[in-house]
């Protein structure tokens, strides 16, 4: 028992150090998990007063870059405003009866106050939290395209999965055939995503444009992915690799919107829990 | 001269600060990411205890990974070389062995050594870190070139560090 003893204050370090591993990996492998307490990520209150501040001054640097490309998203919202156009049709005495519909989705505006690009697990930290309606899973958007996926989220701040990110896995669709494939991140450039799963006798224009299908509850229906670059096809393969140019910049990401759809939770239930992007 | 838990202290919070707010946004097409934050387990004092150089480098690697979401990464890979430290003496021992020398820093073991150290740390670091990150094997060799192109980013900012900070200050 006392040479057990001795053994153990002797190659103290090396159990100390194997406890701190263990921990260490503990924490890596619980944060999938749907219940995890996890106070050590970049929505808890200390970093994201931090981060608040250093965006804050990094804002500022970027003040016209903003303005420009929240001028163009109102420019781009002005022309669906249906008062805008001129309408051909007549009212016919039809009237819609408002009691049968509702808004499935409503966004809440957020602002990037964290985001990385250049690893291959990127994440950005939004400055909105629980007391403003965001809950896990929720879909952030931007006025150009998609941006990622809320991860967890504190009282003001939350953290969300970039769209580049090894795990990403969104669902999306050609434009123009509306056939549907899984859209990954390489890892390698942040302007470029792919598509995969797109069957070989679908004919894939390049130029065409891809967007979400609306089959999970994170991103509503034709919201902007971004554009086809070019189409290969692995030896052996029966799909078609589709090369996108992502219409999201997401090096100047400042405003974004989140998701939040009425009807998810609904959803997940009759689908089984099964939550898929 | 400062007491060295005092300037110890401030490395560490100047360090973490820097990597969270600065560094992770530096970077050059994916492949070039600095973690300057990781000079503070370089520099603690030759005499600091196996404990508490485990301890720091945990802490470290934890605030690390608290500011930048990455779940424990950079906690395994900080802990890592922590834990390896002391061998690294023992295998790059010095011809004179390590007696009137305090802090492994460039200016009192010399440039040859400093840099030997450097690299083996930076490296074992990037490596387990890039590795934990991607967990993957497919892309070993693209998250290799990654490794190496970032240990030389890292690298560079040490040995620059090194040469502003130490001439200034006056032992």
């Amino acid at each position: 028992m006392r040479n057990l003893g001795i053994f153990f204050i002797r190659y103290y370090s090396f159990f100390l150090f194997l406890f701190l591993e263990v921990i260490a990996f503990s924490m890596l492998f619980n944060s999938n998990n749907y219940q995890s307490a996890s106070f050590f990520n970049s929505s808890n209150k200390i970093s994201g007063k931090i981060f608040s501040i250093s965006s804050n001054v990094e804002s500022f640097i970027n003040l016209s870059i903003v303005n420009d490309s929240l001028s163009i998203e109102n420019a781009r919202l002005k022309n669906q405003v249906l008062t805008e156009r001129y309408s051909n049709k007549i009212n016919t005495g039809v009237y819609t009866d408002t009691s049968m519909s509702f808004q499935q989705y409503t966004y809440i505006q957020a602002k990037v106050i964290n985001n990385t690009i250049l690893k291959r697990n990127n994440y950005l930290t939004l400055n909105r939290g629980r007391i403003h309606g965001i809950r896990k899973n929720m879909g952030v958007i931007c006025g150009d395209g998609i941006v990622g996926i809320v991860k967890d989220v504190s009282d003001h701040y939350c953290s969300v999965i970039s769209f580049l990110h090894k795990d990403s896995r969104i669902s999306a669709q050609l434009n123009s055939s509306k056939d549907f494939g899984s859209l990954v991140w390489d890892g390698l450039n942040p302007k470029i995503a792919s598509l995969r799963d797109i069957p070989t006798h679908v004919k894939v224009k390049i130029g065409d444009s891809i967007t979400t299908t609306g089959f999970s509850s994170i991103f509503p229906e034709n919201v902007m992915v971004g554009k086809v670059n070019s189409v290969s096809q692995k030896d052996g393969d029966n799909f078609f690799e589709v090369s996108i140019n992502l219409s999201t910049n997401f090096s100047t990401l400042r405003y974004v919107y989140v998701v939040s759809d009425i009807l998810a939770d609904e959803k997940i239930k009759i689908e089984g829990g099964r939550i898929n992007d | 001269m400062i007491s060295p838990i005092i300037s110890n202290t401030f490395r560490f919070l100047f360090l973490a600060l820097l990597q969270v707010v600065v560094l992770n946004n530096v970077g050059l097409f994916n492949l070039f990411n600095p973690y300057l934050y990781i000079l503070f387990i370089l520099l603690l004092p030759f005499e600091t205890a196996p404990f508490f150089v485990l301890l720091f480098s945990f802490l470290l690697g934890l605030s690390i990974d608290t500011f930048s979401s990455t779940d424990g990464m950079h906690t395994i890979a900080c802990t890592f070389i922590g834990f390896i430290r002391p061998m690294i003496f023992l295998i790059i021992t010095p011809r004179g062995g390590y007696e009137h020398q305090i802090t492994p820093n460039l200016k009192s073991m010399g440039a040859p050594w400093f840099i030997t150290y450097a690299i083996i740390m930076v490296f074992i670091h990037h490596l387990i870190l890039f590795n934990i990150e991607v967990f993957r094997l497919s892309e070993f060799f693209i998250t290799l070139a990654r490794t190496a192109l970032s240990s030389l980013f890292t690298l560079l900012l040490i040995i620059l560090s090194q040469y502003l900070l130490s001439n200034s200050k006056k032992r």
